[in-house]
């Protein structure tokens, strides 16, 4: 088999074993990376929202927020997982896909 | 590692995209140069690779979570500069679609890494493997090493941008704006858990890679010409 299949099948490896991301730090309990908090979580930790933190930190609504589907934050973990693999196979096609269109743009052609 | 909106004030967003502008354009001609039609599917899995590792988030009971980059892998294999175009293509997909790094903070995240990551990777493991044959274990050990610097750096890089920002920006009653935390805490935080724990994730996923081309595809690991 040909290296760039074999990893190509690694990738798909990667992909099915991605909840993992998810359920380790559930099992854990570990919570949101450090200066990656919610406005609530901030609240808690320090007391006050920062002005600043509260007018941009919603600036951009992402359509599928956190690797999950929307409305989706209080189904149970293997819903959760369920969406952590879709938001994994639309990440890597789209990442797929601009690299390619770029490859076009900036490879050389032999 | 993926500094979201809100963070980092205005001032710091834009100083960060005006850093990244010259290196993205930079990356685009020296790729443009280099790049070879046939490894463009390498640099589709290379970025594709760097997305998923991503969302592997490794916990620190009770604590918080962090995760690879998997960019130094990339930069060893393509070369740094295409690694910084693979890993800003991730960045931004996980940004825009995911939420995850504020669209603001692009700059930033990318000169975190997209930049120091694969450059310090790449430039370290040229630098220990240097004149190692392919199926050396000092090419490993170079692997893991380059690995984990280059983590650890990108991580003391987002201390430091989160720890500036009380000193930048504060109300009149001294009361932050945006990240609340000085260089002391964030410095610490984002320095300690990366030196603890996720500086040996990349480690450990970039060595073993390295391993394995060895023995499968060798020819992967040789030297590209400065790509």
């Amino acid at each position: 088999m040909k290296i760039i299949t074999k990893l190509w099948i690694g990738l798909g490896v990667l992909i099915v074993l991605s909840p993992l991301g998810l359920l380790l730090p559930e099992r854990f309990k570990a919570g949101a990376a450090w200066g990656e908090w919610g406005a609530e979580e901030i609240k808690e930790l320090i007391g006050y929202v920062p002005k600043g933190l509260e007018k941009f930190s919603s600036i951009w609504s992402a359509p599928i927020p956190d690797y999950a589907f929307k409305g989706w934050e209080q189904k149970g973990m293997g819903q959760l997982s369920f969406a952590y693999i879709i938001s994994a196979i639309v990440g890597i096609c789209l990442v797929i896909l601009i690299v390619l269109l770029l490859g076009r743009l900036l490879s050389r052609r032999k | 590692m993926h500094i979201p909106d809100g963070y980092l004030g205005p001032a710091t967003c834009g100083a960060f995209y005006a850093v990244m502008l010259p290196i993205w354009t930079a990356a685009s001609k020296i790729v443009k140069k280099t790049l070879k039609a046939k490894q463009v599917p390498m640099l589709a899995i290379g970025a594709a690779f760097s997305f998923v590792i991503m969302m592997f988030n490794v916990p620190i009971p009770g604590g918080s979570t962090g995760h690879a980059v998997g960019g130094v892998l990339v930069a060893i294999l393509l070369g740094p500069w295409a690694a910084c175009i693979a890993i800003t293509v991730a960045l931004v997909v996980q940004a825009l679609l995911f939420g995850d790094g504020g669209i603001t903070a692009i700059g930033a995240n990318c000169f975190n890494m997209a930049f120091v990551l694969p450059f310090v990777g790449y430039y370290l493991y040229k630098a220990i493997s240097f004149n190692a044959p392919i199926d050396s274990n000092r090419r490993v050990i170079a692997a893991g090493v380059a690995g984990y610097v280059a983590l650890n750096m990108a991580a003391l890089f987002t201390g430091i941008e989160f720890g500036l920002q009380p000193l930048l920006h504060h109300t009149a009653t001294g009361q932050a704006l945006y990240c609340p935390y000085g260089l002391n805490v964030a410095v610490a935080a984002m320095a300690g858990e990366h030196l603890l724990i996720f500086g040996w994730v990349e480690a450990i996923v970039t060595a073993l890679v390295v391993k394995y081309l060895q023995k499968h595809s060798p020819e992967l690991l040789e030297e590209k010409g400065g790509l």
